[in-house]
């Protein structure tokens, strides 16, 4: 402006907001364009931009954790099998493999080459969840990834713009609903474009050749915060162990964080060997929630980058369940992924005592619903609902809240559009909340129906049905969640099962734990709950009159 | 009603009540202080002295034009009705669940918006429609009687009724609403099929719950209104501004007081579209940047864009998400957090940041010498020498230069180890580029460029970064309106009458139903053309526009598809359905490509709802603009800017510029309130009818970072 000097780290700083602000924009058109439900409704998608070598150099904050960080590890493994110099202008790679993507079949991962003044000077990369991918359906009941569908490996979904009909016939004939396939890797490629178009605008407008060398810079600064912030906390290492419902069998997670002066290394040594069933979870996804949670607690603040994501690294024992290998069946790979920052934050809470949450209903509930053959109205559907979050440093958990995952739940009035069921019941489920001087958050009862009361099949991979979220610091836990028929026929947390005609589904979620004694609760917040009917006057007097 | 039958328009903020009279092209206004306990005393005063100066009896005005943020102060200082809300058995809660969803993915300490209606006021009531509205459970007549004595007991005063599905068939809310009416003649009833007939339970619930918490608020002060203005003579006709920009009649804005939450905004966005009209820009890119917050607004071929999703008090940063939807018509902008008192610090990456903390009035910016220590823009502004001191806030008060460079070397320029005068350059460079992104967002959400707009800046530091704004977003031509401060009441003179009516009914193109579409707007048009003759009696004067809400079959998010007028050319509803067929698939690939550069050929679309807006436009006021400058401000004298840091700058007085004589930058023009920044490659031409446009010298430019 008039009078007005510019130094190159203010520079820097404007065309990195730039670049935040153009991968938003990425991630907008991904959701206005999308098919499926989850998608468009729920927000289950990523997109960020990549420099040359593949690192992440920022990333929109619309989407899920999941695939944030593991879409980060992806694109490098692209450009080993395409190098810079095999690429044109046009081209559009796409995969869904659970081991170079984010971790299951119904993830297509998508990644474009920008092309600036003759060269490659970035690429974008977005992902999203189809609804199908053929094979079971998305259900934790596959022995293998065989039997979980179509896996594609990395090849050109467009070639110089030109869409490769070989592999969009492939895809079209392999899953159950195509043209909501169809749709959705148009959206990916779409945003993708939108961001590579903003790109080449902004590398214009500041005359610059390449990005690479602003790239850099944004990496070392965000590193250098990292490094920061993690030199602010106590050194050493801190172990927990957590056990979840599993498939067939419980399972036991082990986690060691080790804070050693400018990196967090979390190690899940000890924890489970693979499981014969969808639930397993490849390392990207075990990377992806265990570093999330680190991050909510330290330098939250700190965009996401390769820069700001190098400074925690995880491993896990080889084809554990936390590390499985081809060819384990992923499906499901959240209901075990989802649960991590718990394990991370049981570790964490005796490092930063006080700073953490206590433990919540964790993994989504998001049921498949499906015709039987053969029904009139054939349909598939994949609703979410959430239980509570553990109770926070100063505050009660929040009711019916997904997180670790970054999804919305999508309307029920949607949903009755979607697919003939009748959702007769969504509401709060009252004392679900693990009683503390901070209560969790509560969870809520569905009870579905079909519409003409007949018989659907139902896919759960769900957990906290055996195992309830626990509190910390003397607060109690959660109630752990309930799959039944309104008969009152209990049903397994985990696989697919038959809703008999007439009957309908009951699902309560589980409730999120408390902190500290529910004895030291304040009586007038206590009082204000039963009010309201979130806790019964029998749980006011024997969770906290007596407690 | 003709040019030169005197018109009033009332703006009520949160602070001053504006009273504008229109008389040809006179303007007579007045700024009084906001009367809480009853809003309407302040119009009365502001009246009386606006008639006076133009020595007019009150029963010579010909209409009065009304705006006011009244209900959505209401709504986000909690201030409204005792609400209760009457739902379907099993979702009392969809109101609290919400999307289930935390607008922050890493901060832990989130609240979500409280609901209006507390959880021991949202009752339930057996009763179920499908999503195609038919019964699958009777509604219980039995348990809503039941109800009465609750709602006496807790004092609830209004009431909402929203059901599931109630969109598709209002029958079960029609008779709730019946019987309680009957048992509680003093109770004030939104129903959601009314308020906002749409898919989607919680945006629904939200909305209808909103209009009952501010319904009874706003009836008193309407009705206390009206009575005042009768009994001191004005017999005209009262409008009420609507979100959407259009003016609606007294019992519609009693029925849908939510429908007036954006007024204020919308009449700063009238005031842009009118201008572009009058001088034929037909793509503008509004720019209102206050103390607080900076709205931006694409306005194309001089209207306003629409749409029907709002937040009412983003209680954090502004984030979406973190406020309570309203959906309802509202001229579409974004709303951020950067205005002069916006507070800059460096982060631990050492990045600037700005806003969207600020100072507000108290304790105010550094320089305001109130106790403010944080640096904000308007300290930026004064250090760089921007802003002349003698002309600070209208001269209300000399501003404390030192205080402010203090403020930005202590928490800027130390930080990021530079001078003063570059840390004053970094705050105001972010948050320019703040304001750019928020622009760019907004235009690839719709579809639009930026680079060919020519931008209209108003609002106390609008035309101060309005320069800078242009040069990022590459648009080559400002306007800054004469007197801008108040924008919004001018606006609502300007405003066309407009009633927009919504129905969902879902169509599939393929297998479509024109006679039940028909249908829906012939009940549209009836439902519209009531309210709209009180307004606009003259049914020749009207235009119709129709829309439907059209998307993919499959997809979630529809566009917004203007229907061609050539498809209601016929009376009766005997259409052509191939022709409906080909011409609504044809205007929806149109924009599908338009928008994301590609189509999905062979894919059905689909229909999810069907609007009709019915609009007589404002009668005109003369030729050019009627706007002329304030006398308050005419005469102030005018000095060179000084100071340690700030470097001279040639400094004029908007009045003394020559009609159409080219000033070429870099200098400041001083416009009582504020200062219009006109850097080195632009020039400054004062416009015959008040308005000043900065005009690019040469179109060739470099980068962004060559600033002179």
């Amino acid at each position: 402006m008039t009078n007005r000097s510019r130094s190159s780290v203010l520079t820097t700083q404007l065309i990195w907001d730039r670049l935040l602000a153009i991968v938003e924009e990425q991630a907008q058109t991904l959701m206005r364009t999308a098919f499926s439900t989850v998608v468009r409704e729920a927000g289950d998608l990523s997109a960020g931009v990549f420099d040359t070598r593949g690192r992440m150099l920022a990333q929109a904050v619309t989407g899920t954790p999941g695939h944030v960080n593991a879409m980060a590890a992806a694109v490098p493994k692209f450009l080993a099998l395409y190098p810079l110099d095999r690429l044109r202008p046009g081209d559009v790679l796409v995969t869904n493999d659970p081991w170079i993507g984010t971790g299951h079949l119904n993830d297509f991962t998508v990644v474009s080459p920008v092309f600036h003044r003759n060269r490659i000077v970035a690429l974008f990369a977005s992902t999203s969840h189809i609804a199908d991918v053929g094979g079971r359906g998305f259900g934790a009941d596959a022995g293998d990834v065989y039997e979980e569908g179509l896996r594609i490996p990395v090849c050109h979904l467009f070639r110089e713009g030109e869409r490769d009909e070989t592999l969009m016939r492939l895809v079209m004939a392999n899953v159950r609903d195509p043209s909501t396939a169809e749709g959705d890797l148009h959206s990916l490629a779409a945003c993708n474009h939108a961001g590579a178009r903003a790109l080449v605008t902004l590398l214009a407008a500041f005359d610059l050749d390449q990005l690479d060398p602003i790239g850099a810079e944004i990496l070392t600064r965000s590193r250098a915060g990292m490094r920061d912030a993690i030199a602010a906390l106590p050194p050493g290492t801190w172990r927990h162990a957590m056990a979840i419902d599993g498939y067939d069998a419980p399972l036991e997670l082990r986690c060691a964080v080790t804070i050693d002066h400018d990196r967090i290394h979390v190690d899940f040594a000890g924890s489970a060997p693979a499981s014969r069933f969808g639930i397993n979870v490849p390392i990207a996804y075990t990377e992806a929630y265990a570093s999330f949670a680190v991050r909510c607690l330290v330098g939250s603040d700190i965009p996401n980058n390769a820069g700001s994501l190098a400074a925690i690294t995880v491993t896990a024992p080889p084809d554990s369940i936390l590390d499985a290998r081809h060819p384990r069946a992923v499906s499901a790979r959240h209901a075990v992924g989802q649960m991590l920052p718990d394990l991370v934050f049981g570790c964490l809470d005796q490092a930063l005592p006080g700073r953490v949450p206590a433990e919540g209903a964790s993994c989504i509930w998001n049921p498949v619903f499906r015709s039987v053959p053969g029904a009139r109205t054939p349909f598939v559907t994949n609703p979410i609902f959430n239980g509570g979050t553990g109770a926070r440093p100063g505050k009660d958990g929040l009711s019916t809240t997904a997180f670790p995952s970054g999804v919305r739940t999508t309307p029920t009035e949607i949903n009755e559009v979607t697919a003939p069921l009748i959702v007769w019941r969504k509401e709060y489920r009252i004392d679900s909340a693990g009683p503390g001087a901070l209560r969790g958050g509560l969870g809520q009862v569905i009870e579905v129906g079909h519409r003409d009361d007949e018989a659907f099949l139902v896919a759960k991979m769900f957990d906290r049905v055996l195992h309830a979220p626990q509190g910390r610091q003397g607060g109690r836990a959660g109630q752990p969640g309930v799959v039944r028929l309104d008969s009152g026929l209990a049903l397994r947390g985990k696989g697919l099962d038959e809703v008999p005609a007439g009957a309908r589904l009951v699902l309560e979620t589980p409730g999120g734990g408390g902190m500290g004694s529910p004895a030291a609760r304040d009586r007038a917040v206590l009082e204000r709950d039963v009010v309201a009917g979130l806790v019964s006057p029998t749980a006011a007097r024997d969770d906290y009159e007596d407690a | 009603m003709n040019a030169a039958t005197p018109r009033v328009a009332i703006d009520i903020g949160g602070t001053f009540t504006d009273v504008v009279l229109m008389l040809g092209e006179r303007r007579f206004s007045a700024k009084i202080l906001t009367s809480y306990s009853d809003p309407a005393d302040a119009v009365m005063v502001g009246l009386a002295r606006v008639t006076a100066a133009a020595e007019l009896a009150p029963a010579a005005i010909g209409l009065v034009l009304h705006g006011t943020t009244l209900a959505t102060n209401a709504l986000i200082e909690r201030r409204g009705a005792v609400t209760a809300l009457i739902t379907t058995a099993g979702h009392r809660d969809a109101l609290e669940m919400a999307l289930e969803n935390r607008f922050d993915q890493y901060d832990l300490a989130i609240d979500r918006p409280t609901p209006l209606v507390p959880r021991a006021l949202r009752l339930t009531v057996p009763e179920r429609l499908d999503m195609a509205g038919n019964v699958r459970l009777p509604l219980d007549e039995a348990a809503v009687q039941a109800l009465v004595p609750v709602l006496r007991a807790a004092g609830v005063e209004s009431l909402a009724i929203g059901f599931l599905h109630a969109y598709a068939n209002p029958a079960h809310e029609r008779r709730a609403a019946e019987l309680l009416a009957r048992a509680c003649p003093d109770l004030s009833l939104s129903l959601s099929s009314a308020v906002c007939p749409e898919i989607r339970e919680y945006e629904r619930l939200s909305t209808t719950c909103a209009n009952a918490y501010v319904k009874p608020q706003m009836a008193r002060y309407l009705e206390s209104l009206e009575q005042q203005l009768r009994t001191a003579g004005y017999g005209a006709p009262l409008l009420l501004m609507t979100s959407a920009g259009g003016l609606t009649d007294l019992a519609t804005a009693r029925a849908f007081p939510i429908r007036l939450v954006e007024s204020g905004p919308a009449g700063g966005a009238i005031l842009a579209s009118h201008l572009a009209r009058t001088h034929g820009l037909d793509r503008v890119l509004s720019f209102d940047m206050g103390g607080t917050t900076a709205k931006i607004c694409l306005i194309d071929d001089g209207k306003p864009l629409l749409s029907r999703a709002f937040e009412v008090g983003r209680v954090y940063r502004f984030r979406k998400g973190s406020g309570l939807p309203v959906r309802i018509p509202v001229i579409e902008m974004v709303e951020i957090g950067a205005g002069g008192g916006s507070i800059a610090r460096v982060d631990r990456l050492q990045r600037v940041q700005v806003g969207p903390e600020s100072a507000a009035s108290e304790p105010g910016p550094a320089c305001y010498g109130r106790g403010g220590v944080e640096p904000t823009v308007t300290d930026a502004d004064l250090v760089l020498g921007h802003l002349p001191e003698e002309w600070f806030a209208g001269g209300t008060l000399v501003p404390d230069r030192m205080a402010a460079a203090r403020a930005i070397a202590e928490r800027v320029a130390a930080p990021l180890g530079v001078d003063v005068s570059e840390g004053a350059d970094a705050i105001v460079s972010v948050v320019e580029e703040n304001m750019a992104a928020a622009a760019r967002a907004h235009a690839s959400e719709w579809g639009a460029e930026l680079a060919s707009r020519t931008l209209i800046a108003f609002g106390g530091a609008g035309p101060l970064h309005a320069a800078a704004l242009a040069r990022i977003l590459g648009i080559d031509r400002i306007v800054i309106p004469a007197e801008a401060g108040v924008g919004s009441a001018v606006g609502f003179l300007l405003a066309p009458v407009r009633f927009d009516v919504v129905r969902t009914r879902y169509q599939r193109l393929g297998e479509l139903d024109v006679d039940a579409v028909g249908s829906v707007f012939a009940d549209m048009w009836n439902e519209a053309a009531a309210v709209q003759r009180l307004a606009a009696p003259d049914p020749a004067t009207w235009r119709a526009q129709r829309r439907a809400a059209m998307r993919y079959v499959g997809q979630g998010h529809e566009l917004g598809i203007e229907l061609a007028p050539t498809l209601f050319a016929t009376t009766a509803p005997s259409l052509d359905r191939a022709a409906w067929q080909t011409e609504l698939r044809a205007a929806f690939v149109r924009e599908y490509q338009r928008l994301y550069g590609r189509e999905i050929p062979g894919l059905d679309v689909e229909v999810l709802s069907w609007t009709l807006s019915l609009v007589a436009e404002a009668p005109r006021t003369g030729p050019g603009s009627a706007l002329s400058a304030n006398a308050d401000s005419a005469n102030r004298p005018l000095m060179a800017a000084h100071g340690d840091h700030a470097p001279e700058l040639r400094l004029l007085r908007r009045e003394a510029l020559a009609v159409d004589h080219h000033y070429p930058g870099p200098l400041l023009i001083a416009d009582g309130q504020t200062t219009v920044v006109v850097p080195t490659e632009f020039s400054a031409r004062a416009g015959r009818d008040g308005h000043l446009w900065l005009e690019r010298q040469s179109v060739v430019v470099s980068g962004p970072e060559s600033r002179t």
